[in-house]
């Protein structure tokens, strides 16, 4: 079988690429649920379509604790002139699901969440979400920094270490991240070696 | 009524296999394409790569982006199956640490393994250090296997003329990517060469051949791919095998038992139905075992009869010994001359670009034997875990200003980092020969049975000096590539307290050498045909009957080896009885 061949059984051709990405968008994913006569969807396990399905129907963050995480994560991850925010990338939900489906982080987060509003009462006698700007900017200044921590803030280093990485993990894998970063692979193609520029920038062509 | 039956079929195949992986698949391939009757059981669920594979998916098209909650390399791999299975246990004796990686699907693990496909070298049959044992074949009589192998399935590579990484037949390698341009660079000037890598894609069209597709680039052979143009046993070899008309798969078979007469010789195998939990008993004129080097130790062990009291082919009682595992260590950093560099699609082939074969004389060094190294890197596809641990990168160079950075943060500043270290990562991974020892093995357990009632296997299993020297070298020779090429190491580098960075065996998955052959009944279970020296109608066609396996990744040795025994068996239709 030939390369065209290839594309065309796999239902593809280089011009088609650009409806199977679009057919992909995010929010359009489809619920990995066992149809109506029982049958699985293509490649998944019984026990993971059975998961799923739990943890989509429960709830592990309430109110007040998503909205927090709503601002921390917009302020790890603000908008700028290149992409939006990571609450527009709906980071919340992502977290929400990623903490159901990988119970050791529900204390660390939930648990951060309430080190954070205390830290925040006792500062401002308000809980974070709650503070001004400035007030949060000002308290997350002091546990974003891992090698300068004050004493007494490393609980708050932890927990906004692990907010941050669960952030870009979130924001990365959305469509919005990946055309922010400039991913532009997972698209049938031919590779033929790095580009005669790239090599000539890094001197490598000889190499 | 009991509700208790066994069920019986009067049907009586040419051959019974057992497992669908690389061993099992050609198996069933050479017999069914040579008009033998075959019937084929898999443990696992029926897989189609065509259909079942998660390529070209996007993160988001997981809710957890493609991490590793129930699949071991992630949301998308195409494993079912994993180091641990519900229900279905594993035992360790003095705080052993073995890890038992089973994929239960049609084609195992050859669904989503990394492809690279390395024949096994003259010295690797025959070890001029005397320190282990001779294979009962040579190079010379297993290479118009691997000839054939490689004609027949696709391999890319590059003619290098190395005694000990014999050459192939090959198709054109993928070139190398940008971060893979200065690993070679920089191992060149340490003095560790780098070749091409060489892998089981489809860089070609495949003669003769009309079911499979050419590689299109995405890179994501641990999907299995949906044109067939790397090599999955499902799709090479099984599937194509069931269109002869002659090969049955009957999948969700666990198989419980090999079958045997009063005169000792296998009539069939006994199963259950992991669905319904029926119990099945299947008659074959021969018996195939290809369930994987310990499934497969596992199965003669628990097929105890008055011919066989020790357990199927286990006169000599080597079955379960000798387990040995390929080593690995790892070391992973960043170029930061690669920050904010030009964006293409650099994903390329889903095996490796470029790897180094051993390239030392192990008879100046204070380890046996040697190691190949497998790299990695670049702008791929985002996923759970990108951005992790942004604050071991972020501080350690300047910022787009040039002032120095204090690691962490938030902000615009840091989204623009991740900008800036996005393909700047590199890693190596070592891969090396681990010895065969009597010492290390498994076992039955004599009190833990799994779901389905057969009693598990218990591993005992230690590393020793030799091979922790030997990732002590590893480490050593990561760290002189890193720095030779200016990049920063952000792993953490692995000391004595970790046994450098040493991986529990089982860990790396090439897992042989449980039903071991040799020229001697005495000291070994099966014949140079892998037909065992106390039941000449039973074969092993995994990577059970290694002796002792190279550095090299076992998927290429097992596919020739099973090949070869396959027509053995076809030469031996008569004295076997098969139609």
């Amino acid at each position: 079988m030939n390369r065209r061949d290839s594309l065309k059984a796999l239902g593809l051709t280089a011009l088609s690429t650009g409806v199977l990405i679009q057919a992909c968008k995010p929010g359009e994913e489809k619920a990995a649920a066992i149809t109506a006569d029982g049958e699985l969807p293509p490649g998944r396990q019984e026990f993971e379509v059975a998961r799923d399905k739990d943890l989509n129907a429960a709830k592990f963050f309430n109110d007040h604790e998503m909205a927090t995480i709503t601002v921390l994560v917009d302020i790890i991850i603000p908008k700028d002139d290149k992409s939006g925010s990571a609450s527009e990338a709906k980071v919340p939900d992502f977290i929400e699901f990623i903490v159901k489906d990988m119970p050791s982080n529900q204390t660390p987060m939930r648990g951060g969440l309430k080190w954070l509003d205390l830290q925040c009462l006792g500062r401002y006698d308000k809980a974070f979400k709650d503070t001004s700007p400035a007030q949060q900017i000002e308290m997350v200044d002091d546990i974003a920094y891992p090698k300068k921590v004050k004493p007494g803030m490393q609980q708050g280093v932890a927990f906004f270490s692990l907010l941050r990485d669960l952030t870009a993990s979130g924001f990365y894998t959305t469509e919005i991240g990946i055309k922010d970063l400039g991913f532009v692979g997972n698209v049938p193609n031919v590779w033929d070696g790095v580009p005669a520029d790239v090599l000539k920038q890094y001197g490598m062509q000889d190499v | 009524m009991s509700g208790f039956e066994i069920k019986k079929s009067g049907t009586q195949y040419d051959a019974v296999i057992v497992g669908s992986g690389a061993g099992g698949g050609m198996a069933g391939y050479v017999l069914a394409n040579a008009g033998l009757k075959v019937l084929m059981l898999e443990a696992g669920a029926y897989f189609d790569p065509r259909i079942d594979s998660a390529q070209l998916k996007w993160p988001w098209e997981s809710p957890r982006r493609g991490a590793r909650t129930t699949r071991p390399f992630g949301d998308f791999d195409a494993s079912y199956g994993g180091w641990q299975l519900d229900g279905e246990p594993y035992t360790q004796k003095d705080n052993s640490e073995f890890a038992w990686f089973r994929s239960r699907m049609l084609g195992g693990r050859t669904n989503h393994w990394g492809r690279i496909s390395l024949r096994m070298g003259p010295d690797d049959f025959k070890p001029k250090d005397g320190l282990t044992d001779d294979w009962p074949l040579t190079y010379q009589e297993l290479k118009p296997f691997y000839d054939k192998i490689d004609r027949m399935i696709g391999i890319y590579g590059s003619v290098e003329g190395i005694e000990s990484e014999p050459d192939g037949i090959f198709m054109k390698p993928p070139k190398p990517r940008l971060n893979e341009l200065f690993i070679k660079k920089g191992a060149k000037s340490v003095g560790v060469p780098v070749i091409a890598g060489r892998g089981s894609v489809l860089t070609e069209e495949l003669k003769d051949n009309k079911d499979r597709g050419q590689c299109f680039y995405c890179g994501q052979c641990g999907r299995s791919c949906k044109v067939y143009a790397d090599f999955s046993s499902s799709s090479c070899l099984v599937i194509p095998a069931v269109k002869t008309g002659n090969l049955t798969v009957i999948t969700n078979a666990m198989v419980r038992e090999v079958l045997t007469d009063k005169s000792g010789k296998a009539t069939g195998v006994s199963y259950v139905n992991t669905k319904d939990m029926q119990e099945y008993q299947v008659l074959g004129k021969t018996v195939i075992l290809g369930a994987s080097a310990c499934e497969s130790a596992r199965l003669l062990l628990n097929s105890k009869s008055p011919a066989h009291p020790n357990g199927l082919a286990n006169n000599s009682g080597v079955v379960g010994k000798y387990l040995h595992d390929s080593t690995g260590a790892s070391l992973g950093g960043y170029l930061p001359q690669l920050m904010d560099r030009k964006r293409y699609n650099e994903d390329g082939a889903g095996s490796v670009h470029i790897y180094s074969p051993w390239w030392l004389d192990n008879s100046k060094l204070d380890f046996p034997r040697g190691y190949h190294i497998e790299y990695g890197g670049g702008m791929h596809m985002p996923g759970y875990g990108f951005g992790w641990g942004i604050d071991n990168l972020n501080g350690t160079v300047p910022g787009r200003d040039g002032k120095p950075k204090e690691a962490g943060g938030y902000g615009a500043t840091l989204k623009d980092d991740y900008r800036r270290f996005y393909g700047t990562a590199i890693g190596m991974a070592g891969r090396g020969t681990a010895i065969a020892r009597e010492t290390n093995y498994c076992e039955i357990d004599p009190t833990v049975v799994d779901k389905f009632g057969i009693p598990v296997l218990r591993f005992h299993y230690k590393w020793a000096p030799e091979e922790v020297k030997q990732a002590k070298h590893m480490q050593d020779t990561f760290q002189e590539i890193m720095h030779s090429m200016g990049a920063v190491i952000t792993s953490g580098i692995p000391g004595p307290e970790s046994s450098y960075g040493l991986e529990a065996p089982g860990k790396i998955i090439h897992e042989v050498g449980t039903v071991r052959m040799g020229a001697d009944p005495k000291k070994s279970a099966l014949n140079k045909w892998c037909q065992a020296h106390d039941c000449n109608n039973l074969f092993v066609v995994d990577a059970a009957p290694f002796v002792q396996q190279g550095d090299k990744n076992a998927t290429w040795t097992i596919l020739a080896l099973s090949m070869r025994t396959a027509e053995y068996i076809l030469q031996q239709k008569d004295k076997l009885n098969i139609s």
